[in-house]
């Protein structure tokens, strides 16, 4: 039966929805607060570099690599790729009907689970290299900064935790782009969804450790190469009293986002085009 | 006439929560051009929308050359729809929105290329093409949507109030191509409520009201059933008029009979046009009256809307 399917074909369409959604979404201004989130770990590490370069702080190399990790934990995951996916994932067929122009993708011959793989594709390849590449820079510019000190034999073995960083980058565009998916098709309006899952996502310090794994910073922070110790104020990031393996976390992650995508064809299956109504 | 070759909606209602949108539909329309008419709210974007699969029927079932709405991926390989939305997707020029809509449809580049300025040239827009849409005029992006929904040559065309906003060129140009695509043996479904131009276009016309289908068929079909409760009005311009209003003021089935203000003509109302012609014929021959034309003043679909809706729509 399987050979009866035009993979070939689904390929060819979603490759077209996907160079579609990158000029119409990328290519805007509307994009510039994503790359905006996604340049401020560089900006932020570029800075914290001149400093050093300058005199103005000082600091060890073990420092610099908590500080990091407290910054990818924090920032990047928590705020920077967090709101990246509520504006670009959330906004993948609810900014469709906003414009009016969603028909014009129901008025071609796409299976609508291609439609949805398509533009979810295509903001998660945006996203990621965005992202990846944020990521791997920052730490990049850390590492030079740190092989100028005296903790410069710290810089080798550090290089290799960059491959994790980047890792649990692409699962934070990966899951968190899922979630707002759906809340993008359920939800009219984009605050409500948005403010309750950084609720949720915040107050897990709090939550019993069954309720942890209904959130995607969860396994995120359980596949962090560097545990950020958090302290006063901060103590409240702190989840991963009992994190997750790799070997759970990550397919857990991939199966939360296939079960999404699932969700979210179905939906947009049953879909109409009443934009009066929305 | 096979279903499979036919647009089939099998006792189709529509509500939009406990609004109505189209209420136990009975139709089949065979290949032509097939016009919905009816006030705004009627309910022909509904009927054109359970067409494509834009929303789908609370009861019933629509089948389109034997195809759900429901299998996109089947019916839009066959079907066209120029929508009356008036928006597009962003940034993109009009070479781009037709290119980028083909590569959806999975065609291949050069095919792709080839079926595009094909396209732009059917709806005299080669020259616009490297603009973006939003730079375009109401008429130029209605144009564009033309040439979106036949540039991958479907048989099905549907177009929904596909005239407004262009140019009297331009709707003549339309006019022109929606006729070439209807002779090319395409089924061709226009909604419109610009009536004289329905008129001198329509294979055939569906009128709804309300939601509700209230007649279809070819136009002068439905003229004939109405003409007990609305007799037929036929223009005579002859000499003697008074000897003819006289002859037929002795025909049971002529309602009315009223004399030009030149005295060169006659209106007749008449609820069997034929027994009149007859009459006319017989006049003619043996002498009586010269006739100098002859014509029905209101057997048009502007007429026919008239009796069977009103003029609550305001049609033009």
């Amino acid at each position: 039966m399987n050979a009866k399917l035009p993979w070939g074909l689904w390929w060819t369409q979603v490759l077209a929805i996907m160079r579609l959604e990158v000029k119409k979404n990328f290519a805007r201004k509307r994009a510039i607060p994503v790359y905006l989130l996604a340049a401020s770990p560089l900006a932020l590490f570029v800075a914290h570099s001149i400093g050093f370069a300058r005199g103005w702080n000082q600091c060890s190399g073990n420092e610099d690599l908590t500080m990091f990790a407290r910054v990818f934990q924090v920032f990047v995951l928590r705020l920077a790729i967090f709101f990246s996916a509520v504006a670009v994932f959330m906004n993948l067929f609810r900014g469709e009907v906003l414009e009016k122009s969603l028909h014009y993708y129901f008025l071609a011959p796409v299976r609508r689970e291609v439609l949805v793989v398509g533009k979810y594709l295509s903001a998660l390849v945006v996203t990621c290299a965005l992202f990846a590449v944020s990521t791997a820079l920052s730490y990049l510019v850390l590492l030079s900064h740190l092989s100028q000190t005296q903790s410069r034999a710290l810089a080798g073995p550090a290089l290799a935790q960059l491959p994790a960083y980047l890792g649990v980058t692409v699962l934070a565009c990966v899951g968190y782009g899922a979630v707002f998916l759906i809340l993008g098709l359920l939800f009219r309006n984009p605050i409500f969804p948005t403010v309750g899952v950084l609720v949720w996502e915040s107050i897990l310090v709090f939550l019993p450790s069954i309720l942890k794994k209904f959130s995607v910073i969860f396994y995120l922070e359980s596949l962090c190469p560097v545990k950020a110790p958090f302290h006063g104020g901060g103590a409240m990031f702190a989840i991963s009293a009992d994190p997750t393996p790799a070997h759970l976390a990550v397919p857990g992650l991939l199966c939360l986002t296939a079960v999404v995508l699932v969700l979210a064809s179905l939906y947009i299956r049953r879909m109409e085009i009443r934009y009066g109504t929305e | 006439m096979s279903p499979d070759n036919q647009i089939v909606f099998e006792d189709v209602s529509k509500f939009y929560g406990d609004v109505l949108g189209v209420n136990r539909v009975h139709l089949s329309i065979p290949p032509g051009i097939t016009t919905l008419v009816g006030p705004n709210g009627s309910g022909k974007t509904t009927l054109m929308n359970l067409m494509t699969g834009l929303v789908r029927p609370t009861s019933g079932r629509v089948r389109i050359l034997g195809m759900s709405p429901s299998e996109p991926e089947r019916l839009f390989r066959v079907l066209g729809y120029c929508t009356q939305f008036d928006s597009f997707p962003k940034g993109l020029t009009g070479h781009d929105f037709l290119y980028t809509t083909l590569r959806l449809h999975g065609k291949g580049r050069a095919e792709a290329q080839q079926l595009t300025m094909k396209a732009l040239e059917r709806v005299s827009m080669t020259e616009a093409a490297g603009r973006r849409v939003a730079s375009y005029s109401k008429g130029m992006r209605q144009r564009i949507k033309l040439a979106h929904a036949i540039c991958h040559q479907p048989t099905v065309l549907v177009l929904d109030e596909p005239l407004n906003g262009l140019d009297p060129m331009a709707r003549a140009e339309a006019i022109a191509l929606f006729r070439a695509l209807a002779g090319e043996g395409l089924h061709v479904i226009i909604s419109s409520h610009i009536l004289h131009e329905v008129d001198r276009i329509s294979d055939q016309v569906v009128l709804l009201s309300n939601g509700y289908v209230v007649a279809e068929g070819q136009i002068q079909a439905v003229r004939g059933e109405m003409h007990q409760e609305h007799p037929l009005q036929i223009l005579v311009r002859c000499t003697q008029p008074g000897l003819l209003a006289a002859r037929l003021f002795a025909q049971d089935h002529v309602a009315e009979v009223k004399m030009h203000n030149d005295r060169q003509g006659l209106l007749v109302s008449t609820r069997d046009p034929d027994l009149f012609y007859e009459l006319l014929n017989q006049m003619v021959l043996d002498g009586s009256v010269e006739v100098s034309s002859v014509a029905p003043a209101d057997d048009d679909v502007h007429s026919v809307y008239e009796y069977l809706i009103g003029s609550e729509g305001g049609a033009a």
